[in-house]
């Protein structure tokens, strides 16, 4: 390659990781980078009702069901304020479990059940091996109480 | 070992985290070894080029 | 200590002593990385419990977090680096920024890679368009970039200066792209990344993660060593030391 090609290329190398960077910081500020709409929201009809969007919250203790071809698992998701039905046909990760955090992309259904197509599940800082990790009382009544400080934030 | 290699069947996130790290870091090392060797030849030939007073 | 500290400044006295001090790297390297991969898989309990209950897969710890941080220092150093040699015009400050710059990106891709790989088996992701992940991404951007602009520009000079700017400009931008998606309304936005809290790890785990981030350490200046050398014949190929260099090295 001659000289001046390979100066071609690595300036627009050089001007595409730039736009690319500068892209990303332009639409990370416009906030329409990674969000999610809490029970709350979605309840109150803030939530699109026709498009794909995120859902985030605890999962509602003792509502994990497995329908009977053992594909699709219904829970409920609560900000502690309000609580919306998810159904979600996949696997779910491996730290979905009751009282955690969860985001779920997907939409509303008419019948206000939330169809998921995709289900993250969140953690918190803690790296504990299982006999030393604060109980799962006191670690569950620390991430209620969070979820429940920020959704009072964001109702607010 | 198996156990080892499996870790609990995470063995694909595990090994394939890494795996890169080791070959990344490898390449990076044996890289800069190739380019330092091809320093010094390209400084003697040049030198060589001047001292015979033209081309080789 | 009343040192000649410009004395060091000077590429022909410094390439020397990086020299010596190149193996002295390397074996703090391996002897940190023998420790901290020893501890880290046979020290530590196999399955985490309590809030956080991560199986086997949480060993991506020990690289992961190490390669992440070790991206964000080189960056800081790389623009210290930079800013010294746009303030002080410094031959040997410019050498410097662009000896660390490789080894900072392939941490940076490092990070994303590992952290994609941990992401999967415990949020169900590779990648989330989350605060931490997609500051990475940028930071990974601006490595190229830098690499990139000052390939194109022949002027040595003009190169080191230009891609100084691009690097300060960058390190402005990160920490404003950071804050504006972890923005303080929870309505808008979410974090899928937790915030990091070193008091919350168990003591084995923590101590592997910490002697890995040393090890990581000391790889970044052996490697950045290495290159420097490289970087300092290249640039002072004409003048007399490395002439003497070259005949030491015939006659050996």
């Amino acid at each position: 390659m001659k000289a001046r090609q390979k100066r071609l290329v690595f300036v627009g190398l050089a001007v595409l990781g730039v736009a690319a960077a500068s892209t990303l910081a332009l639409t990370a500020l416009k906030g329409n980078i990674s969000y999610f709409f809490s029970p709350s929201q979605v309840v109150a009809n803030e939530a699109p009702q026709d498009h794909v969007f995120r859902i985030g919250g605890l999962v509602t203790e003792g509502t994990v069901r497995r329908e009977g071809d053992g594909l699709t698992v219904h829970f409920d998701v609560t900000d502690n304020a309000e609580t919306v039905k998810v159904a979600y046909t996949g696997i779910l990760p491996d730290l979905f479990s009751e009282g955690k955090g969860v985001v779920a992309k997907g939409r509303l259904g008419p019948d206000g059940v939330f169809l998921a197509e995709e289900v993250l599940a969140k953690h918190d800082e803690e790296y504990m091996p299982p006999e030393v990790a604060s109980t799962l009382k006191t670690t569950h009544a620390e991430g209620v109480a969070e979820t429940a400080i920020q959704a009072s934030e964001a109702t607010n | 070992m198996s156990e080892f290699l499996s870790q609990g069947g995470y063995g694909f996130f595990v090994w394939g985290a890494y795996g890169m790290v080791a070959v990344l870091l490898v390449a990076e090392v044996l890289q800069l070894r190739a380019q330092r060797r091809t320093i010094w030849s390209r400084l003697g030939r040049l030198t060589r080029m001047r001292d015979t007073g033209g081309t080789e | 200590m009343t040192l000649n500290w410009f004395k060091f400044a000077s590429p022909a006295s410094f390439y020397p002593i990086a020299g010596r001090l190149i193996p002295v790297f390397w074996i703090l390297t391996l002897l940190l990385l023998a420790i901290g991969l020893y501890w880290g898989f046979f020290e530590t309990a196999s399955k985490l419990g309590g809030s956080n209950p991560q199986k086997e897969y949480y060993r991506i710890i020990f690289i992961h977090v190490p390669s992440a941080w070790m991206s964000m220092w080189l960056y800081i150093v790389l623009v210290g680096w930079a800013a010294i040699g746009l303030v002080f015009n410094t031959r040997l400050s410019f050498m410097m920024a662009n000896a660390v710059a490789p080894t900072g990106a392939i941490f940076t891709f490092l990070a994303l890679w590992t952290g994609a790989f941990w992401g999967r088996p415990s949020w169900g992701t590779y990648w989330d368009w989350d605060p931490r992940l997609t500051s990475e991404l940028v930071l990974f951007f601006l490595y190229i970039g830098y690499i990139a602009l000052h390939s194109a520009i022949d002027d040595t000079r003009r190169a080191d200066r230009a891609s100084a700017l691009l690097a300060i400009v960058g390190l402005i931008m990160v920490p404003v792209i950071f804050w504006s998606i972890n923005c303080p309304d929870p309505n808008q936005c979410a974090a899928l990344h937790q915030r990091s809290n070193l008091t919350r790890i168990d003591g084995n785990i923590l101590f592997s993660m910490l002697t890995m981030t040393l090890a990581f350490w000391m790889y970044g200046f052996a490697a950045t060593f290495m290159r420097l050398r490289s970087i300092i014949l290249t640039r002072e190929a004409e003048n007399t030391w490395v002439q003497e260099l070259l005949n030491a090295r015939r006659q050996a």
